[in-house]
């Protein structure tokens, strides 16, 4: 009981992050219909950009936190303006590879900013880790928790009680009919290409205190993040918050239960199997209802 | 035949001379260079080997030519980046026997890599000197290929002795997935019933995995007398960090992957007390006046740090090793490959960086366990246990 309470913990703690990355593919495929392939990579400039705010230049955490998703949101804008939204005839296939190309290029980035080696951070508060059952449950995974029940009731407000926000969803159902309501689609899409690296940024900093941070650590935190948001149904929000907690407590019980060397597989199998049974997800968004 | 006609001919003639001399001088001089390789991992994820360990080789060969060179030929060398790429390994080792035509070659930094060239080297019969860690390098033994880094039968040896000494018989292993740890953890299964150690639970993680806090507990459920951690940077801090977390009892050890002090600056307070098996390097201010390599470690040390800046490697030291085996081989051998191949044979105490290291033809990386001692962290630097 104790040991499956502890895989429990640290499935929950994993699956939280794994959820905001989810969140941050979901968004933006849902007012673009494109899989940004560099998501992973504001998760390394949301973590490195906190080492170097907090623990370089000493700023408080609350405000370096902010400044820091600020920076990832920044350079989220500039990818847009810059990257995607020149591009000429904007073909599905074309934006993944300019993604794709995106990511090595702000790998690149990070090694010459932050050279090859990792970092560590203190966690957010030094309280000491609270014993539950035998278990320990650590200060930062309530804090992560806290963090990503915040944002997801925040992005649910957004969506359902602003203007912005419905406006967003708007867009996300036909860019069109959204354009011709006099709805700035242009402008929407580079808001849900911001919102969606900051929130890449958001994971980042969570992520920072638990972990070590290195220019290379953005790839897998990526895939894990894209398995999660196909896996509770790419498109939804609820969908993409699900399927983050289901892959983060099946890849730890996995561990603790099955075989620590087939941690990845057992979290990949899954994914077929649901993939199998469910094609667009656990939360079907289907062709209409995003967000 | 008129004076004039007689007089140029010999002018022409002396020209001929004279140009046949210059000739023949610069390209005598050329040969009296002695040429040798070096393949390093100088960029890409291996970098924190190849990039000392290409200073290194720099800073020794400058020492021998310093000194007038060998047998008064002065040392060349060329060196190319593998990027720890086995293919581009292979490029460079081609590179260096077709083009360079070099008498030896030094390197590659990494397992992988020195595997796929040394069908190469073997071929075109020339010796190498491996800097990589692989036992499989070196066993079975290859003609034409030595290695001066440790091996982890070696270390898992060390450390399994230290356990030993401690009393401990029951152990939980933790090893990174990837080739360090797939080694480590064949080393620690094959020789633990050599120790009388046994393995109660053998778990591994990834090496960009962020959290160990389920294999950990699956250790603890054991209860095991001792935790040992197989891996290189950073998955090992986040293990001990998590061993931390857990509140977990038992003492906690490491493998020679993470002697460096960047472990100590990554895991904090959590690396206070870990135990782990480490060239003598590491702690060479620390050791004894007698020990015999404690005078050459010290002067590698200071002639890094003054030469390149920065806190010295553990790892450099396996090419300034490589380079003066090969200048102690090159003495006398007149530029020949296979007198050079027997001579490094025939090395004896031989004291380097690494260890002291005795070749013979059954033995090609001539280091023994006395190569490692075992350290223990404490309030952030290194105490030498052994």
């Amino acid at each position: 009981m104790q040991e499956f309470l502890q895989y429990l913990f640290s499935g929950i703690t994993n699956g939280a992050i794994y959820a905001v990355i989810a969140v941050g593919f979901s968004m933006l495929y849902s007012s673009t219909e494109l899989i940004n392939f560099a998501h992973g990579e504001f998760v390394m400039l949301g973590a490195l950009t906190l080492v170097t705010l907090w623990s370089g230049l000493h700023l408080p955490l609350v405000l370096a936190f902010i400044v820091t998703v600020g920076i990832v949101s920044f350079v989220g804008f500039v990818f847009e303006r810059v990257a995607v939204r020149t591009v000429k005839k904007p073909d599905h296939i074309v934006l993944v590879i300019i993604t794709v190309g995106a990511s090595i290029f702000l790998r690149g980035i990070g090694m010459l900013l932050w050279g090859k080696d990792a970092y560590s951070l203190p966690g957010f508060s030094d309280h000491q880790p609270l014993d539950i059952g035998g278990a320990t449950l650590l200060p930062q995974s309530i804090w992560i928790m806290a963090i990503v029940g915040a944002m997801v009731l925040g992005l649910y407000y957004f969506f359902n009680r602003t203007l912005t926000g419905k406006a967003m969803r708007a867009c996300a159902i036909s860019k069109r009919a959204a354009w011709i309501t006099g709805i700035p689609a242009g402008k929407m899409v580079l808001l849900a290409f911001m919102m969606s690296t900051g929130m890449g940024g958001v994971a980042g900093v969570m992520i920072a205190p638990i972990t070590m941070s290195s220019y290379d650590m953005g790839t897998i935190l990526g895939l894990k993040g894209f398995c999660a948001a196909m896996l509770g149904g790419i498109g939804s929000l609820w969908g993409a918050v699900i399927g983050g907690f289901l892959l983060g407590i099946s890849e730890a019980m996995g561990v603790g239960l099955i075989s620590s060397s087939l941690k990845d597989a057992i979290a990949f199998v899954l994914l077929l199997a649901v993939l199998y049974v469910r094609p667009g997800g656990i939360v079907n968004a289907g062709d209409v209802q995003r967000f | 035949m008129s004076t004039q006609k007689l007089t140029k001919n010999v002018v022409l003639l002396l020209c001929v001379i004279f140009t046949i001399c210059l000739l023949v001088s610069s390209w005598a001089q050329a040969a009296s260079a002695y040429k040798i390789g070096g393949i390093f991992a100088v960029t890409g994820p291996a970098s924190f080997l190849g990039d000392p360990e290409k200073k290194s080789m720099e800073m020794a060969v400058k020492a021998i030519n310093d000194r007038g060179g060998i047998d008064g030929h002065l040392l060349e060398t060329v060196i190319y980046d593998t990027e720890a790429d086995p293919t581009k390994g292979v490029m460079a080792v081609n590179k260096l026997i077709n083009k360079d035509k070099v008498l030896a070659i030094i390197g590659p930094s990494t397992t992988p890599t020195t595997l796929a060239v040394i069908n190469f080297v073997e071929r075109a019969r020339i010796p190498l000197i491996s800097c990589a860690a692989g036992i499989q390098i070196t066993q079975p033994v290859k003609e034409w290929v030595f290695k001066t880094a440790q091996s982890d039968v070696l270390a898992v040896a060390s450390l399994y002795s230290h356990l030993k000494a401690a009393g401990i018989q029951k152990i939980g292993i933790l090893t990174v997935s990837n080739a360090f740890g797939e080694s480590g953890k064949h080393q620690l299964e094959a020789q633990a019933c050599n120790f009388g150690i046994e393995i109660a639970q053998a778990e591994s993680f990834g090496a960009k995995d962020t959290d160990m806090t389920p294999q950990l507990t699956k250790i603890r459920k054991v209860s095991p007398q001792a935790v040992v951690c197989w891996g290189t940077n950073p998955g090992p801090a986040v293990v001990a960090k998590n061993v931390k977390q857990l509140k977990m009892k038992m003492p906690l050890f490491m493998s020679h992957g993470v002697a460096s002090p960047k472990f100590i600056d990554l895991a904090g307070d959590a690396a206070d007390g870990i135990c782990l098996p480490s060239g003598k390097i590491l702690v060479a201010g620390l050791l004894p006046a007698d020990d015999l390599q404690k005078e050459v470690l010290i002067q590698y040390i200071d002639q890094f740090e003054s030469q390149y800046g920065g806190k010295v490697s553990g790892f450099g030291g396996y090419a300034f090793d490589a380079v003066n085996i090969l200048a102690e081989a090159l003495k006398g051998s007149g530029g020949n490959r296979a007198l050079i191949r027997t001579a490094i044979e025939k090395i004896q105490n031989h004291i380097g960086v690494s260890g002291i290291f005795n070749f013979s033809a059954a033995e090609h990386n001539g280091l023994g366990p006395d190569a490692f001692v075992v350290v223990k962290i404490k309030n952030n630097t290194w105490e030498l246990l052994r």
